[in-house]
């Protein structure tokens, strides 16, 4: 049984491969060709922030309902989240590499946030793991989610705006929205974020299938 | 809010906190030798910026070691008792103005004892003083929840830290701004910004504790 979404999701992301090096983007000084990374780069991070966000979701529902199920996707979708901070993280290393001048930079709120993102989620699979009991291990995972997606979102969201940021969009640098994002770059670059989280989603729905056969083997 | 229950709590802590004069004792010792031995490694700063990272990184390690007590030293069967006697809202909010309280004390009393031996460089000095409270009740709001769910986990004071040193972030970058701001005498209408997000930061983590605190307390 295939799902729709699943195929949108792939021809999506084949779509934006395929025409985001092929269609014309806007000349900007620095940014030249690498700003067809924003097709990429951003897209990726979305979907990390959709599955993190799908994780609280249901943290959330495990705190009120006490199922088992709803922890273990909360579980898996922080794993995908986490997994997919990988290639956010080597498209974003790649393409500063070649505008800043450097691999990675302090200096930036937004690295900073990612870092921060990333040591949150290994925090909350350390304390996963050193929990045994199923019932409490649950609970407890669940409050800290809920907690560190609040501080990580005040990260990512509230200080960038208040101190200046080498990325586009922030601190007097060009904004993608205001000139850089015209209608060519939209073309692709909303299908790819569409794409991406359908992605995300196909990713968890395996790892979930497969943890509840694991699940069921140990049982028997 | 103000109800028996909490106030009694609050007194309890207190009490329990008073009773024990060691710990006190062996916080302020911690401070003063802390502050001590960075005064000896770094014998003069001139820089503004280290001065204050310095400060932090002190302050940073003393909030832990006070606040991660607050639940590690409960026994099993204190928490039980505890769990049958009172609200979880009143326990938790107990252990935060407690400890709220408490980290406001020593974290002037740090400040002294740093401007003392390292010197100091401080040109706004009520701007500074008032970014120290509200970062004080911010940061033992965070390790108050995160001290119970460590008490809960395998109880070990590693954990802790491994889960409130990245949740600490944000309020450490906001603190260290606006106290760089105090340091170098900046308007108040320019640094009013952090202060305000740095009050927001303590509403923000002193709901999120109160609401949570209910699912980690059942056993």
């Amino acid at each position: 049984m295939i799902k729709w979404w699943k195929i949108l999701g792939a021809l999506l992301i084949l779509y934006t491969i395929v025409w985001g090096l092929q269609n014309s983007v806007p000349r900007l000084d620095i940014l030249n060709e690498t700003i067809r990374n924003v097709y990429y780069h951003v897209p990726i991070w979305f979907a990390m922030l959709f599955q993190m966000g799908v994780s609280v979701w249901f943290a959330i529902k495990q705190l009120s309902k006490n199922d088992l199920k709803s922890d273990t996707l909360s579980d898996q979708a922080a794993q995908v989240g986490l997994f997919f901070s990988i290639p956010g993280l080597l498209t974003g290393c790649m393409w500063a590499k070649f505008t800043w001048g450097t691999w990675w930079t302090f200096e930036d709120p937004k690295l900073n946030g990612v870092a921060i993102a990333v040591l949150i989620y290994l925090a909350y699979f350390i304390l996963r793991s050193s929990i045994a009991d199923e019932l409490k291990r649950a609970r407890i995972a669940a409050v800290y989610n809920i907690f560190a997606f609040v501080m990580m979102n005040v990260f990512i969201m509230i200080l960038p705006r208040l101190t200046d940021s080498l990325h586009p969009g922030n601190g007097g640098n060009a904004k993608f929205a205001q000139y850089d994002m015209d209608s060519n770059l939209r073309t692709v670059f909303y299908p790819a974020v569409i794409g991406w989280i359908l992605m995300s989603l196909w990713i968890l729905e395996i790892k979930y299938r497969m943890t509840l056969l694991k699940q069921k083997q140990n049982e028997d | 809010m103000f109800n028996s229950g909490l106030s009694h709590l609050i007194k309890k802590e207190f009490l329990i906190e008073f009773r024990q004069k060691s710990t006190l004792a062996g916080i302020l010792v911690y401070i003063i030798s802390t502050v001590f031995v960075s005064a000896l490694c770094f014998k003069k700063i001139i820089n503004p910026t280290v001065w204050n990272a310095l400060f932090w990184v002190i302050f940073l390690f003393i909030t832990i070691n006070v606040s991660s007590k607050s639940f590690l030293q409960e026994t099993k069967g204190k928490a039980l008792f505890n769990y049958m006697y009172y609200h979880p809202r009143h326990f938790i909010l107990s252990k935060i103005i407690y400890n709220m309280l408490l980290m406001a004390v020593l974290s002037f009393i740090t400040f002294f004892f740093y401007s003392w031996f390292v010197g100091n460089m401080v040109q706004d000095l009520g701007m500074y003083l008032l970014c120290l409270l509200f970062s004080s009740t911010a940061f033992s709001g965070v390790l108050s929840l995160m001290s119970a769910i460590a008490s809960k986990a395998s109880n070990n004071i590693s954990l802790m830290a491994i889960l409130s040193f990245p949740v600490l972030m944000p309020l450490i970058l906001v603190s260290v701004k606006l106290s760089k701001f105090a340091i170098d005498g900046i308007a108040w209408s320019v640094s009013f910004k952090y202060l305000f997000v740095l009050l927001m930061l303590n509403l923000t983590v002193i709901t999120l504790a109160t609401i949570l605190f209910n699912y980690l307390w059942k056993d």
